[in-house]
């Protein structure tokens, strides 16, 4: 019995289309509102909620075996969800279940991007807001806090987070390859659409020193330059500026080479000993392949990084088998030590209250 | 038990631990993917306490630095590259590096105790009273250890370089550092390398200009074309000569050349006059 009394309640991305975690997603008074509900409801001693967008769960534990189904009603009640769709939809886990699929989410297993580090904070966040709240209790911060060591195990002792998965995070994961630090790196964006500006977003967010933009519109290369913190350069001007540079992303739509042999041959002639890196992101391609024969010059397209991506997939998913199995391992060693907790609160009398509860902003 | 361990015995020992630091890196690479790591330095790390402890016995044995045959040599160089291991190897901890070095010091080692005639001869107190011959002679051995690490490092950027050229980043490959860092290193042992085989090379020639008879020719000749060739290499390399991967392969051949270079000395010294001390009955051990 005593695995009824800690259960998970929730709607994941594996089960729930957009359009309908859209209307399951709490607003910021949504779940003011609904914590405050459930922080009076009877008989349900310790919860959390994780809300992200591609799941909300609450993690409780009850003295009473209806306490989930009560949290349920509650929740479609004030997100007016059909109760019969959402258990129909929902996740509906106890006891050892549960918690290993606390542990899945802390650890990456169950994001849509198989072991990204987002979902991490995430969980932490929640569990702190759980406890600024006084909603937790002696098996709540144990599930956790142990939750949080085995989640950091997994992804400290497996493959789960290696490699990067998306095209933009790939191309600045080579540029680490290739010169170590990006901090010192100078960026050159040439084109100044919508797929260049992900990638140069992405090694300003990584600390590149620099970042200029050449376009042949020149007030469309300022405006961009101006929204990233950049500088802008003329497009006749960086041919003859490539040794600049150490990372060129090239995302025009201009119907030939825009980058030749010869002139980042040049450009090697005046920075022998230091790398030059090319993403070529335009359809059709930017940069005459030949380049890539030149010493000390690495050229990457679309395809290349794609297929870099799609790789580092598969090689995650691969690992999820090992994961999971350690994931379960720790899961019950976890569930031996909380159940006899969880089953003592069906002996109480019922007479102390819930929660120690601490009315919270 | 251990009192009664001779010099050969601790060699060994040491020589099983860095055997023991590779068979475990080619194990968690074949098996998991990546690179022992922390694992290997603790096994490098006691290899080279227990080596210290092998050359310190054979160094007293002899009256001096451990240098007097082709095993000694081995056994120096092997040490020197994982000095400088133990010392740069903390920046690239969860990199090949280590796992490579596992493998040059098991190879060094072993190869130089499983062949006895290296060690036949065992000659004492090769360096008199001098102790700056003495030191031109461990300087030199230890830029080859430095060399040795450099040869590592460059087969490190070509296997970077290639996984980057061919687009093949995963397994293995994930765990080189950046092709910059390797190429930076490279230069700064090489330039290590060659400053410490020069102040070598200055020490020994102060001290054969005072007698020029007992200057081992063909020891003087392939000596200073190792400095010399590594010196050109430098300075290709600081013009913008010689880069990435011709630097690579150039850092590996002239260390194997290096090497081989060791053969003729090593014979010269048998058949040639060398010192005094060194041809003296005296000096040697039975």
């Amino acid at each position: 019995m005593s695995a009824e009394r800690f259960f998970l309640i929730g709607a994941t991305h594996h089960r729930v289309p957009l359009e309908v975690r859209e209307k399951l997603s709490l607003t910021s008074d949504a779940a003011f509102a609904l914590q405050a509900e459930l922080t009076a409801m009877s008989g349900l001693r310790e919860y959390a909620v994780l809300s992200t967008c591609n799941r909300v769960e609450f993690y409780g534990v009850a003295e009473t075996s209806d306490a989930a189904a009560r949290v349920t009603a509650a929740f479609c009640a004030r997100q007016k969800f059909d109760l019969t769709e959402f258990a129909r939809i929902s996740l509906n886990l106890r006891g050892r279940e549960a918690i290993q699929h606390l542990l899945e989410v802390a650890a990456g297993l169950d994001s849509q991007i198989v072991g990204e580090n987002e979902i991490f904070g995430q969980v932490k966040d929640a569990y702190a807001a759980a406890q600024a709240r006084g909603s937790t209790g002696p098996v709540l911060n144990r599930v956790f806090q142990k939750g949080f060591q085995a989640a950091k195990h997994v992804r400290t002792n497996t493959g789960i987070t290696e490699g990067q998965v998306s095209v933009a995070n790939v191309a600045v994961e080579l540029a680490v390859n290739i010169f170590g630090a990006i901090k010192d790196t100078r960026i050159l964006l040439v084109g100044a659409g919508e797929i260049g500006e992900k990638t140069a977003k992405a090694f300003q967010s990584r600390g590149a020193a620099a970042l200029t933009v050449a376009s042949r519109r020149l007030e469309r290369a300022m405006e961009l330059a101006s929204s990233l913190g950049a500088s802008a350069m003329p497009f006749e001007q960086f041919e003859s500026r490539l040794n600049e540079y150490d990372v060129v992303v090239c995302a025009t739509s201009a119907p030939g080479v825009v980058v030749t042999h010869a002139a980042t041959k040049m450009a090697m002639h005046k920075r022998p000993a230091r790398p030059l890196f090319f993403i070529d992101q335009a359809l059709p391609r930017d940069v005459e392949p030949a380049v890539a024969k030149i010493d000390n010059v690495f050229l990457y397209n679309l395809d290349d990084l794609a297929k870099i991506a799609d790789e580092n997939r598969a090689a995650r998913e691969a690992e999820l088998v090992k994961c999971r199995s350690i994931i379960a391992e720790k899961a019950e060693a976890l569930w031996r030590q909380v159940a006899a907790q969880v089953a003592a609160l069906g002996n109480s009398t019922g007479e102390e209250p819930a929660l120690q509860r601490k009315e919270t902003v | 038990m251990l009192a009664e361990f001779n010099d050969r015995t601790w060699l060994w020992v040491a020589a099983g631990f860095y055997a023991a630091g590779f068979l475990l890196g080619t194990f968690a690479l074949l098996k998991q993917g990546r690179p022992s790591g922390f694992a290997t330095y603790v096994l490098i790390a006691i290899g080279y306490a227990i080596h210290l402890v092998g050359l310190s016995l054979r160094g007293q044995a002899v009256g001096g630095c451990p240098l007097g045959n082709q095993f000694e040599i081995f056994q120096f160089t092997a040490w020197s590259a994982i000095t400088l291991y133990l010392v740069i190897g903390v920046t690239f901890r969860n990199s090949l590096l280590g796992y490579f070095t596992a493998c040059l010091a098991t190879a060094m080692t072993l190869v130089s105790l499983a062949i006895p005639s290296w060690d036949a001869t065992q000659r004492a107190r090769i360096f008199g009273s001098n102790p700056w011959i003495e030191l031109h002679a461990a300087l030199a051995v230890f830029s080859y250890g430095v060399f040795g690490l450099l040869a590592l490092t460059s087969i490190m950027f070509l296997l970077r370089n290639h996984s980057l050229k061919a687009k093949h980043l995963g397994g293995v490959f994930s765990f080189l550092p950046s092709i910059l860092d390797l190429d930076q290193i490279g230069v700064r042992l090489l330039g290590a390398g060659v400053v410490i085989l020069g102040i070598s090379l200055g020490v020994g020639s102060v001290y054969w200009l005072r007698d020029v008879s007992t200057v081992n020719v063909t020891k003087l000749i392939v000596t200073i074309s190792v400095w010399l060739a590594y010196a050109i290499a430098l300075g290709l390399r600081l013009n913008g000569v010689l880069l990435a991967k011709r630097f690579s392969w150039s850092c590996l051949g002239l260390y194997a050349a290096a090497l081989l270079s060791l053969w003729p000395v090593d014979a010269s010294r048998h058949s040639g006059p060398i010192t005094a001390q060194a041809n003296s009955p005296a000096a040697r051990q039975p």
